[in-house]
């Protein structure tokens, strides 16, 4: 088992070297860092004296150290479009991306798993049916497209609820949260749905096919042979046996979530670290994306070894092999 | 009869036998049809903007009143006809989609191909490559890709290669799927005893890679190939409504979304409706049609 862990380690690092690697080519090497941050009419001391105080001048190995170390202090240098430091933006707009994403996956997990458990164990009844059906349109559907949809009925037709920004925020220390005040929940609605329905009809069609699959085997049929309640049957055995690939999937599928908040945050204008970073693509803000690129390989590589940690911690039969290996 | 001619009348009458492939089928070719034939079908050319009249914006569908019986579905804020925008639009959408497709495809089954023949260090090589990308979702290495051309390329230089900019950052983000699927299905025909025998026989290993292996590794590209349409489709989409896609004066059915989503307030609603509406019945097509051909041509579901 520690060779497993081992090696994932190992390959996380990989990919957070590479990652770095290419926000560090990015940073230098699109572009002209001097004229950005100088201008083009600066006189040519200026840029010199700046070349030297940036050590652009240093080799490449140098560079790219400094840029690691300064990467995992979190300093990320100065925005060229908006000319404030890069790690003062992210920190003003992670609070708004963490809590989208976080309202999206307790709305995916909570109602895909439910509903997924309902739709196998109730297979033939003709709600199920219908949820089943409703839930590939779910998987059909482009982000936008729903976001745009719900804008459309909710908040053109019906009023009911905000079609952009996050309401009114409450400041606790650095962090800004929408959780406390009515209208910031109200705000979290729409985007929380529209960044969430794509996974929750995922993990809704991953849990069914799971627990189908588990409630043919032949241990149900034996519990149930020896006369188990259907209820003992379906939580105890069924929903346990089926929740290991679940996990695994569910946890990657947190990636995700994050790479589309790009999208939902554009939609709803959504003050988020996506939509900073749509903005610094569009005007093509090389440090912003630098970082942004860093942050994401940083989350995703921290979720996949955790979900793997789990696996082995969840999946008896894993470690046995292991040990026995 | 011949073993190919007998397996294409079983998968012909299987589709027969499925409502739900010949649904998604036609609605495939309808679509697709009317992006091919677009230059014949549409009353302008929504790309010139010299046939556009600013006169003519903003008109709702033709069933509404105030309307203008030659624009079917309206028009947009440019004066542009719906109906033809729809056209051109999925023109470029389907165009980028194939293209993206291709791309992943010819750069996932070489690395596969050889991936799998070659085992060894080119294989972990390889196939660790491919975990690494795996990683990151492909949206976000699409806007990487589109992101740094961006950045290099001058705006007017930008705008003209817009398209291809579009493949290469979609395709590149997809080829992992093919090479694994490719390399896997490699590595199990490698062992099989008609390889050996061609190996035996003096067959270059080029050549037994592309005559043997590479026709019997190409039902499965063809059911992921089928899949990723609809997803490069819906990428490109994506990427065009969030602004880093087509440019607006040659809009794809993104960035026709795009658009449309500033007039959804003032209630011209039309000019979202109908791309999104053109998008999703297209994707869900496809989709289907993808899901049908994986499991018709699944050995163990016959």
């Amino acid at each position: 088992m520690a060779r497993h862990i081992l090696r994932r380690l190992i390959q996380a690092a990989a990919v957070m070297g590479l990652a770095t690697l290419v926000a560090f080519l990015l940073f230098n090497y699109v572009g002209d860092p001097v004229s950005n941050m100088l201008g083009q009419e600066a006189s040519r001391e200026s840029r010199e004296a700046l070349r030297a105080h940036l050590g652009l001048n240093d080799s490449f190995v140098v560079q790219f150290a400094r840029f690691s170390i300064h990467a995992v202090k979190g300093d990320f240098g100065t925005s060229y479009r908006l000319q404030r430091p890069v790690a003062d933006l992210i920190a003003e707009r992670l609070p708004a991306t963490a809590e989208l994403v976080l309202v999206s996956a307790l709305f995916a997990v909570g109602l895909g798993v439910a509903l997924g458990i309902f739709t196998a164990i109730r297979r033939n009844s003709w709600l199920g049916q219908t949820v089943l059906a409703v839930s590939l349109i779910g998987i059909s559907l482009p982000t936008f497209v729903i976001g745009i949809g719900l804008i459309y009925l909710f908040s053109v037709i019906l009023g009911w609820l905000p079609s952009f920004g996050r309401g009114d925020v409450v400041h606790i220390g650095w962090w800004t949260t929408g959780f406390l005040t009515a209208s910031g929940l109200k705000a979290l609605i729409l985007p929380g749905i529209t960044l969430g329905l794509y996974q929750m009809a995922f993990i809704l069609r991953l849990v069914r096919a799971e627990m189908l699959d588990v409630l043919g085997a032949d241990y149900i049929r034996t519990a149930r042979a020896m006369g188990l309640r259907e209820t003992t049957i379906n939580a105890k055995y069924a929903l346990k046996n089926a929740a290991l690939p679940v996990i695994t999937i569910i946890g990657l599928k947190l990636g995700e979530l994050i790479a589309f908040s790009i999208v939902t945050e554009t939609v709803f204008q959504w003050p988020g670290m996506g939509l900073l970073f749509i903005q610094a693509v569009s005007f093509a803000d090389v440090p912003i994306m630098a970082a942004y690129l860093f942050m994401v390989a940083f989350v995703f590589v921290t979720i996949n070894v955790l979900v793997d940690l789990l696996y082995v911690a969840l999946d008896p039969r894993l470690r046995s092999r292991e040990e026995a290996a | 009869m011949s073993n190919q001619t007998a397996h294409r009348n079983y998968l012909w009458s299987r589709f027969r036998a499925s409502p739900i492939a010949m649904t998604s089928a036609a609605l495939t070719v309808l679509i697709v049809g009317g992006a091919i034939l677009a230059p014949l079908l549409a009353s302008q050319n929504p790309f010139d903007p010299a046939a556009l009249n600013l006169a003519n914006s903003l008109l709702p569908p033709s069933w509404l009143p105030g309307s203008d019986p030659h624009f079917l579905l309206g028009s947009d804020d440019q004066g542009r006809d719906m109906l033809s925008a729809l056209l051109y639009g999925s023109r470029i959408s389907l165009l980028v989609g194939f293209g993206a497709v291709i791309f992943a495809a010819v750069i996932g089954v070489t690395i596969g191909l050889v991936a799998g023949y070659a085992g060894g260090w080119v294989d972990a090589l390889a196939m660790r490559l491919a975990d690494v990308q795996l990683t990151i979702p492909a949206i976000l290495i699409a806007l990487m890709v589109d992101g740094l051309a961006r950045a290099t390329l001058p705006q007017e230089t930008h705008d003209a290669v817009a398209i291809y900019v579009l493949i290469f950052s979609i395709g590149i983000a997809d080829w992992p799927q093919y090479a694994r699927v490719v390399r896997a299905a490699t590595a199990v025909q490698k062992t099989l005893a008609y390889v050996s025998a061609a190996r035996v026989m003096g067959v270059s290993s080029p050549r037994i890679v592309l005559t043997h292996i590479l026709p019997n590794v190409l039902t499965s590209v063809m059911v992921l190939a089928t899949l990723g349409l609809a997803l490069a489709v819906i990428s490109e989409a994506t990427l065009s409504f969030l602004g880093v896609g087509m440019p607006p004066t040659a809009p794809s059915l993104g960035t026709l979304i795009r658009i449309g989503n500033n007039f959804l307030f003032s209630g011209e609603w039309w000019i979202t409706l109908f791309p999104s509406l053109t998008l999703v019945l297209l994707a869900l097509a496809v989709n289907m049609l993808g899901d049908w051909l994986r499991d018709a041509l699944n050995p163990k579901l016959k």
